[in-house]
């Protein structure tokens, strides 16, 4: 069985080392590019979402590269998401495509079949060795998302724009040769060390989050180095969600993550009351609690036709001008002209320091 | 004479401008179409420009702006190079210190800027389905036989404009061509094209969002007296187009340069002489890393001035 999934930001690491674990052979798709997103466009329904066309080109790539098994996350509710996983299945089939897809839904009644996948993915292991590899991958994961949020304090200070990219690069690499807690703490150890020794500017940048639906908040070429061009501008960012938060909400559920989402749902209540569906809800909420933690802005990321982000795009609006807080939304899709995300961007950027500037004097 | 040069590189036009110490135009300010060309457009519009100064003009400093800001800084030698937003409401403040609302409408892009005493507090630029409204404009035009700059006058003439379906260019020509065949007359249907366009523009574009005079209207469309004069009856206020509104952006850009330069640094700009230069660009694929990026580089005279699309900077290389 050789195993891939989709890309999501860093999300290959800790699948892979969870894998690897159990005794499979991985096959990690390459990073999306331009390639990955020209086969999966090509293939996919021209009005789904930016996520289903990246999957696929992954899926694609993947294949090419010897994989015959493929996991994919599933899901219920309002956001079309849940159903991907069959319809790419669907069409590797049409494309003639002999693979298998393991997707993991909620099960719902279909217990049979979710515990069978889970089996092989356990690759007949006991169920703590498949709790302690998944566990491991996690570690990575957290490890690379603390490592990230000191690295765009960083990024908005550094001289020598890319000092803090090469650092999280180089350690996202020793993070997957890493094969023990002791090697990842020595390495989380080491990072932050060649962090802070980045030389800085003593500045006070601005500070804008970074929310929306998570696939494109995740996957820097999906949305263009939003996070990257804004550290470029001097601009401090803080990302709304990390991938071992979603990790964690979908396969530990925990009190803490409990907690957090009611926080959320009150945080959002004035504007929105319900949830509808990915991170609508999120997104609104987002806006609310930076406010209040005073950042100048936000900035909001969505894949075009996305319903749930939709919905908030056409909220926020209302909270950005009860809390005179600037937001902007930035729309995805497969074309790939970066000029005008800079633009806006850079505009957004301008728009703030002003703002800021004429509230000092 | 002191002067500050700003270009303005648009998708469909390209923009120069030479201005004084007060922001006015030295000179005629240059028009051209990019057609593509961008590299071209600039040189010709820098030859363009210099034609009609005096003798004596000294640059203090350049600025560009435009969606090949960078390209254009590069190849001028800019001081500054900032995006159109700014640089368009920088230039309707010097003109007009109340504006509250900028409506821009050039080829590609259409922009909405809200001001609050002096300050910009929000803007939009068409994301999905607003864009080419300066494009489509020039297409019907040409389609119907009219030339660009009578067919805003047209539309002045209307009796009663006819609905058209403004929501996409595509729909919109069709259902345009509908009427025709039907038998409605250019007026009414340039004039509801106008209308069309508006309507477009405002759900779409400044979408909910505040209007309150004084309004500018600027860009190459804002030529357009129908469009005016639609803006006008939808809004029910007075819509002010400045007297430079097509060249707005490139004013914006030399007024940028001018704030740039004021603690008296010494210009980066190139001289005239950039119209003579030779430059050329070209691309590949970098496979350092698995990011594949794209460099883009621009060479002048076998030597490289610039290049840019990469991620982790190796290939940066900026030669002032």
């Amino acid at each position: 069985m050789r195993v891939t999934f989709p890309h999501m930001g860093n999300l290959w690491l800790g699948l892979k080392t969870a894998l690897r674990e159990l005794g499979h052979e991985v096959i990690v798709p390459p990073k999306p590019s331009k390639r990955t997103l020209t086969l999966g466009s090509q293939y996919s329904p021209e009005f789904a979402c930016l996520p289903l066309k990246i999957n696929l080109g992954c899926f694609l790539e993947a294949i090419e590269k010897g994989a015959d098994t493929i996991i994919m996350a599933g899901g219920v509710g309002p956001c079309r998401f849940g159903y991907y996983g069959a319809v790419q299945k669907r069409i590797l089939e049409d494309l003639g495509y002999n693979v298998d897809f393991l997707i993991f839904d909620p099960p719902q009644g279909r217990w049979k079949e979710f515990i069978n996948d889970l089996k092989r993915v356990g690759n007949g292991k006991p169920v703590y060795k498949i709790f302690s590899a998944l566990l491991f991958g996690i570690k990575k994961l957290e490890v690379m998302d603390e490592l990230e949020k000191l690295g765009h304090k960083i990024k908005a200070r550094e001289i020598n724009k890319g000092d803090t990219m090469h650092i999280l690069e180089k350690t996202l690499h020793r993070l997957d040769d890493a094969s023990s807690y002791k090697e990842i703490k020595k390495t989380k150890k080491e990072a932050i060390e060649e962090l802070l020794s980045v030389p800085r500017k003593n500045i006070d940048p601005i500070r804008v989050a970074v929310t929306g639906e998570i696939f494109v908040v995740l996957e820097p070429f999906v949305n263009m180095e939003v996070e990257n061009e804004l550290g470029k501008m001097d601009v401090e960012v803080e990302r709304t969600l990390y991938i071992t938060d979603w990790v964690k909400e979908h396969l530990v559920p925990s009190l803490r993550g409990i907690r957090k989402h009611k926080l959320l749902e009150e945080m959002a209540k004035p504007y929105l009351s319900h949830f509808v569906g990915g991170d609508g809800q999120l997104s609104v909420a987002s806006a609310v609690i930076y406010a209040r933690k005073g950042f100048q802005g936000m900035v909001h990321l969505m894949p075009f036709t996305c319903m749930p982000e939709i919905i908030a795009q056409s909220i926020l609006p209302r909270v950005s001008k009860d809390l005179s807080f600037p937001v902007l939304t930035l729309v995805f899709d497969e074309h790939t002209g970066k000029a005008g995300v800079l633009t806006r961007l850079e505009a957004f950027v301008d728009l703030l320091r002003r703002k800021r500037e004429v509230v000092k004097v | 004479m002191k002067g500050y040069i700003g270009v303005d590189v648009g998708s469909v036009t390209t923009k120069v401008v030479v201005i004084d110490e007060e922001g006015n135009p030295l000179g005629k300010p240059v028009y051209i179409r990019t057609q593509g060309q961008p590299i071209r457009a600039i040189q010709q519009g820098i030859a363009m420009v210099k034609e009609d100064l005096p003798r004596n003009i000294e640059i203090r400093g350049a600025g560009t702006t435009g969606s090949a800001r960078y390209l254009a800084g590069v190849m001028i030698g800019a001081d500054v190079i900032r995006n159109e937003i700014t640089a368009h409401a920088v230039a309707a403040l010097r003109f007009n210190p109340d504006v509250n609302t900028i409506i821009e409408i050039g080829g590609q892009d259409s922009k909405i800027i809200i001001l609050r005493n002096g300050l910009v507090v929000d803007f939009a630029m068409n994301t999905v389905c607003a864009a080419g409204t300066g494009s489509f404009l020039d297409r019907q035009a040409e389609r119907l036989g009219i030339p660009i700059e009578e067919f805003g006058a047209l539309a002045l003439k209307a009796k009663t404009p006819v609905r058209i379906a403004g929501r996409c260019t595509v729909f919109a020509e069709s259902d345009m061509i509908h009427k025709q065949q039907m038998g409605f007359s250019v007026e009414d249907i340039v004039a509801g094209l106008c209308e069309a366009l508006v309507r477009n523009y405002l759900s779409n574009v400044a979408k909910g969002k505040k209007i309150l005079p004084p309004i500018v209207f600027q860009g190459g469309v804002a030529a357009n007296i129908g469009i005016k004069y639609a803006f006008q009856r939808a809004l029910g206020c007075e819509v002010l187009v400045p007297p430079y509104h097509h060249v707005m952006g490139a004013i914006g850009a030399g007024l940028l340069a001018m704030e740039e330069m004021r603690d008296g640094k010494r210009s980066r700009f190139r001289g005239f002489e950039v119209a003579e230069m030779n430059f050329e660009t070209s691309s590949f694929e970098c496979k350092g890393c698995s990011n594949r990026c794209e460099i883009v580089e621009i060479k002048s005279n076998g030597r490289i001035l610039a290049r840019w699309g990469d991620r982790c900077g190796k290939w940066e290389v900026v030669e002032r």
